[in-house]
C-alpha cells in the first residue's frame, strides 16, 4: 500500500473509522526533518499491509493540526479503533514506529 | 559479510560511503533516523564550497541520491552495539545482526537538553530544539532563543523573520558564533539579547507561558528554542572504545584505538565540527578502512 494524503474529508474514513491501526504523520513542506521522514514512511506503507499512513499536511488541514494540537513537527500519532493511543515528536527509528503500531 | 559498514548517514557517513563503494566495496549505510543529519534543519548554508545558499535539506537529499546512485544501500535501523569479532566486526541492532570487515562511526550528535525538571513535558508545547521545524508555529508571537553559537544565531536570525519578538538568551557577554553573524543578529530590531543569564524555570499551564533566568529576568514567551550544544553519539557502543569527553578519540587520521574501527564527523574530537570537515572526515575514514580490508 501506498502513503495516503488524509484530509479533513477522509480523516473520519481512513483513520477514525480504520479496521487496521494507522500512522497519521502531521508534517509540512517547509519542515526539513518531515522531508527526510517520507521515504521511510514510504517504505513502512510498501513493506506491510497490517497497518496504514496517512499524511497530514498541516498547512492544507489547518483543521485538523488545530484539532489533534498539533504545534511541533514531525508528530507521528497512532490511532486504534478511532483513539488516539501514542503520540511522538520528532523523528524516531523506523522499527520503534512500526512497534508503535503493532503495540 | 560487508567490507565496510557505515554507521550514521549524515554527511561524514555518507561521503565516506561515497569513496568506499567507488573503490568497489561491499557497503551498508545503517541510519538511525533520517539520511542527512544535522545539517538538515539548517535553513542555508553560505560557507561550503561551490554551494552557495543551498539549504540544508537540500543538500542532504542530494548527498543521499548521489550515494544511492552509486549503488550505496542504506537501512533504517539504529545500532545499539558493535563488537570486534575474528575477521572484523559485528555490528548489532535490536533485531538484526549485521558483520563487516571495517565500520565506520559517523553516528554524530544530539541535542543537549537544559536539564530542568519539566522541560520533557512542555516538548511539542513550546519547547523545541528545531526552528526549521517548528517557527511557523509561532507567526507573529514572542518566542525565546538559548544558546551563543552558530545554531542559536542561525534560529535566532530564521525565526527573526516568522516572530514578533525574538529574545536571544545566552549565558556569557559574548558570542562564540562567526562574527558575521553575531554582526546580522544585532541589526535586527526585534531580537532582543539577554546576556549572562540561564534559564531557570519554566512555566505554564498546559503550553509554555513563560522562562525564569538566574538574573532575574521573567519573560512572557509562547516558544523557547534550545541551541546550547550537542552530545556525542557515542556513549556505549562499543566496549574498549577510547573517548575523551564523550567524543571518540582519534587525529586527523580518524582512527580509533581499535584497529579497522574508524571514526568521522562531529562525533570525533576535533578543532572544528563544520560541514566540510566532516566531508573530509569522511574521505579519509574511508580511505582508512579500504585499505584496512586489504590487509
Amino acid at each position: 500500500m501506498s502513503i495516503i494524503e488524509g484530509t479533513k474529508d477522509n480523516f473520519e474514513k481512513e483513520v477514525i473509522k480504520s479496521d487496521k491501526p494507522v500512522l497519521v504523520d502531521f508534517n509540512a513542506t517547509w519542515c526539513p526533518p518531515c522531508q527526510a521522514l517520507h521515504p521511510i514512511l514510504e517504505e513502512m506503507a510498501e513493506e506491510s499491509d497490517d497497518y496504514k499512513i496517512v499524511s497530514v499536511d498541516i498547512d492544507d488541514e489547518d483543521a485538523l493540526a488545530e484539532q489533534y494540537e498539533v504545534s511541533s513537527i514531525p508528530c507521528l500519532v497512532v490511532f486504534k479503533d478511532g483513539e488516539e493511543v501514542d503520540r511522538k515528536i520528532g523523528l524516531q527509528p523506523k522499527k520503534r514506529l512500526i512497534k508503535m503500531l503493532e503495540k | 559479510m560487508h567490507d565496510i559498514i557505515v554507521v550514521g548517514a549524515g554527511p561524514a557517513g555518507l561521503t565516506a560511503a561515497i569513496y568506499a563503494v567507488r573503490a568497489n566495496k561491499k557497503v551498508l549505510v545503517l541510519e538511525a533516523l533520517a539520511c542527512g543529519g544535522q545539517i538538515i534543519n539548517t535553513s542555508h548554508i553560505d560557507n561550503y564550497p561551490v554551494a552557495p545558499h543551498i539549504t540544508g535539506a537540500d543538500f542532504g537529499k542530494t548527498l543521499q541520491k548521489q550515494a544511492e546512485d552509486l549503488g550505496v544501500e542504506i537501512e533504517y535501523d539504529e545500532v545499539t552495539h558493535i563488537t570486534p569479532i575474528e575477521g572484523g566486526f559485528k555490528v548489532e541492532s535490536e533485531d538484526e545482526e549485521y558483520s563487516a570487515k571495517s565500520v565506520i562511526l559517523a553516528t554524530g550528535t544530539s541535542p543537549r537538553k537544559l536539564g530542568l525538571e519539566n522541560e520533557d513535558s512542555f516538548i511539542g508545547k513550546g519547547i523545541s530544539y528545531c526552528a526549521t521545524c517548528d517557527g511557523g508555529f509561532y507567526k507573529g508571537k514572542t518566542v525565546a532563543v538559548n544558546g551563543g553559537g552558530n545554531s542559536a544565531l542561525h534560529e535566532a536570525l530564521y525565526l527573526s523573520g516568522i516572530c514578533d519578538k525574538v529574545y536571544l538568551i545566552h549565558r556569557r557577554d559574548e558570542f562564540r558564533a562567526d562574527a558575521a553573524l553575531v554582526d546580522k543578529v544585532k541589526t535586527k530590531d526585534n531580537i532582543e539579547l539577554v546576556l549572562n543569564a540561564n534559564i531557570t524555570k519554566l512555566n505554564g499551564e498546559k503550553h509554555l507561558e513563560s522562562i525564569e533566568t538566574d538574573n532575574g529576568h521573567t519573560l512572557n514567551v509562547s516558544g523557547l528554542f534550545v541551541a546550547i550544544g550537542r552530545i556525542p553519539n557515542a556513549a556505549g557502543l562499543v566496549d574498549g572504545l577510547e573517548l575523551t569527553d564523550d567524543y571518540v578519540a582519534s587525529g586527523e587520521d580518524c582512527k580509533t584505538n581499535i584497529p579497522g574501527l574508524f571514526v568521522a564527523g562531529d562525533v570525533r574530537t576535533k578543532e572544528l565540527r563544520q560541514l566540510v570537515t566532516a566531508t573530509s572526515d569522511g574521505a579519509i575514514a574511508a580511505t582508512a578502512a579500504i585499505d584496512f580490508t586489504h590487509e
